[in-house]
């Protein structure tokens, strides 16, 4: 944590240097990001049919050398402590039924990749599309007779980031076509462009039209989710999408949807699709 | 009324800036939207007291006020960390902008720049959906603020 820190502070330093020269600061890094020296990740790709914008390019690129390179360095990378706990809990047994997951699914890095780049997916019991927190939980009560997890709990932070991780690398995609994920999607596009707040701003003014600028100390990115859970360097934790979600409308002085809640899975279904074909990064570093 | 607001003022304005912009909310203030802005001019002052530019200074850099630093990059306001690239450098922003003008976009950005603006409005209560508890029915900043801030902007001239 104290590496992080100081590097948190380094990254900080840049910010300044780069406020009195803002026009070169600008915009997203052209750096390729390698993990390892050895997986190269999809950052900048073609949009989807229908893409109101020209690239979809991941947060990493708006961040600083500093952040970037601890992302691209597994054994630096905070987030990475996360992914083993999540294993952890993976292979745990808990609940009344006297299993963990591993009971059902076996090998976590075998029986999981993959599966993380293709959620939120349609849930055709509950009616609804599922993102990776709603399905453990599921487990969790059926499969388990454990108590769901509360929303933001440690435990359920490791084991999205890892269930999530065992992704890296592959592209996110969508399957819309399943049950009603289509209006779902459509619920949150309109949602993405609605204003919210006092300060009367939504998703698309901030990302779609403003990617690239600094707002204040903040290098504002197109807000794209193939990192999530992200490590936070300001907060020195896992950071949940929901989480991520909730701070970007309380910034715009507006209440807040309650995690998990149908306008927040529908914007996640939504900002999600925004970004697909971007490789799966978690645990992402973010500032 | 307007004349008596300018009289009960007068002692709040060396009280400081809190009581003053209290004591001017119950004494002849502008209300929020009652006076449209024309031609992209406010030119009704909101309140009988000139703005203050060294308070408008403060206001303008303040994030929990005007926060205009977070879009708007201020050569004058050096000494302050992070100024944002979102809006326009205001340097030298009086000598493209009557007060009038600079008015009209504190108080509603939306009136002169039209709806798909990014800059919110200071003095407004046409907002987005949603407003959190502590803000609603509220403007981000007082009327005595609005001048406070023109006047300050007023003195940022190139030439
Ligand atoms: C006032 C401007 C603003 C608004 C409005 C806003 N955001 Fe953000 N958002 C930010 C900033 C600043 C960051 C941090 C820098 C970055 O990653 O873009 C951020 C980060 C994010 C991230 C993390 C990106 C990453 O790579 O880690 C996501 C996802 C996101 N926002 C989604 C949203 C959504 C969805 C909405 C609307 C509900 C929204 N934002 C509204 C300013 C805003
Ligand atoms: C969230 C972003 C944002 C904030 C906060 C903001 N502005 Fe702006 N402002 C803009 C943008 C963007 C423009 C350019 C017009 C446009 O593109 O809509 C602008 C334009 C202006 C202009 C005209 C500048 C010129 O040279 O033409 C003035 C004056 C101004 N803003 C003053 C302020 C003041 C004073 C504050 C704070 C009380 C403020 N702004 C807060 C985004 C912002």
């Amino acid at each position: 944590m104290a590496r992080s820190y100081r590097l948190s502070l380094a990254a900080g330093v840049a910010l300044v240097l780069g406020a009195h020269s803002a026009a070169i600061a600008g915009g997203p890094s052209d750096d390729k990001l390698v993990i390892d020296g050895e997986m190269e990740i999809m950052t900048r790709v073609a949009p989807p049919e229908g893409h109101p914008l020209d690239e979809v390019i991941s947060g990493w690129h708006y961040r600083t050398e500093e952040t970037r390179d601890l992302e691209a360095d597994s054994f630096q990378n905070p987030g990475m402590l996360y992914v083993e706990r999540g294993e952890e809990i993976w292979n745990t047994v808990e609940g009344d039924a006297g299993k963990s997951c591993a009971s059902c699914h076996e090998d976590g890095a075998e029986f999981l990749k993959g599966i993380g780049a293709n959620y939120p997916k349609w849930n055709a019991g509950a009616g609804k599309p599922f993102n990776i927190e709603l399905q453990i939980n599921q487990c969790r009560e059926e499969n388990m007779q454990a108590k769901p997890y509360k929303f933001d709990a440690a435990d359920q932070k490791a084991l999205t980031t890892f269930i999530k991780h065992q992704s890296i690398g592959m592209p996110v995609e969508l399957d819309l076509t399943e049950g009603d994920m289509k209006s779902w999607w459509d619920k949150g596009e309109e949602l993405y462009y609605t204003r919210t707040g006092q300060l009367n701003l939504s998703c698309a003014t901030c990302h779609e039209d403003y990617n690239g600028n600094y707002i204040r100390a903040d290098h504002l990115s197109q807000g794209n989710v193939n990192g999530f859970p992200t490590y936070r360097l300001k907060q020195s934790a896992m950071v949940s999408l929901h989480n991520r979600f909730r701070g970007c409308i309380r910034d715009t002085r507006a209440a807040f949807p309650a995690a998990f809640s149908d306008d927040l899975m529908a914007l996640e279904v939504y900002v999600t699709w925004r970004g697909s074909g971007l490789g799966v990064e978690t645990p992402a570093v973010r500032q | 009324m307007r004349t008596g607001a300018r009289l009960t003022s007068l002692p709040a304005l060396l009280a400081g800036l809190t009581v003053m912009a209290a004591s001017v909310a119950t004494a002849g203030t502008v209300a929020p939207d009652s006076v449209p802005i024309e031609d992209m001019e406010l030119t009704q002052t909101l309140t009988d007291n000139k703005g203050n530019p060294a308070a408008g200074r403060e206001a303008f850099a303040d994030r929990k006020k005007g926060n205009c630093l977070a879009c708007h990059a201020n050569a004058d306001l050096e000494e302050q960390l992070f100024h944002g690239e979102v809006g326009p450098e205001l340097d030298g922003v009086a000598d493209r902008w009557s007060e009038e003008q600079l008015r009209a976009i504190v108080v509603n950005s939306k009136d002169v720049f039209g709806e798909q603006t990014i800059m919110p409005g200071f003095y407004t209560l046409k907002v987005g959906v949603n407003v959190a508890e502590e803000n609603a029915g509220q403007t981000i900043l007082t009327a005595q603020e609005v001048e406070d801030v023109v006047a300050y902007l007023m003195t940022l001239k190139d030439n």
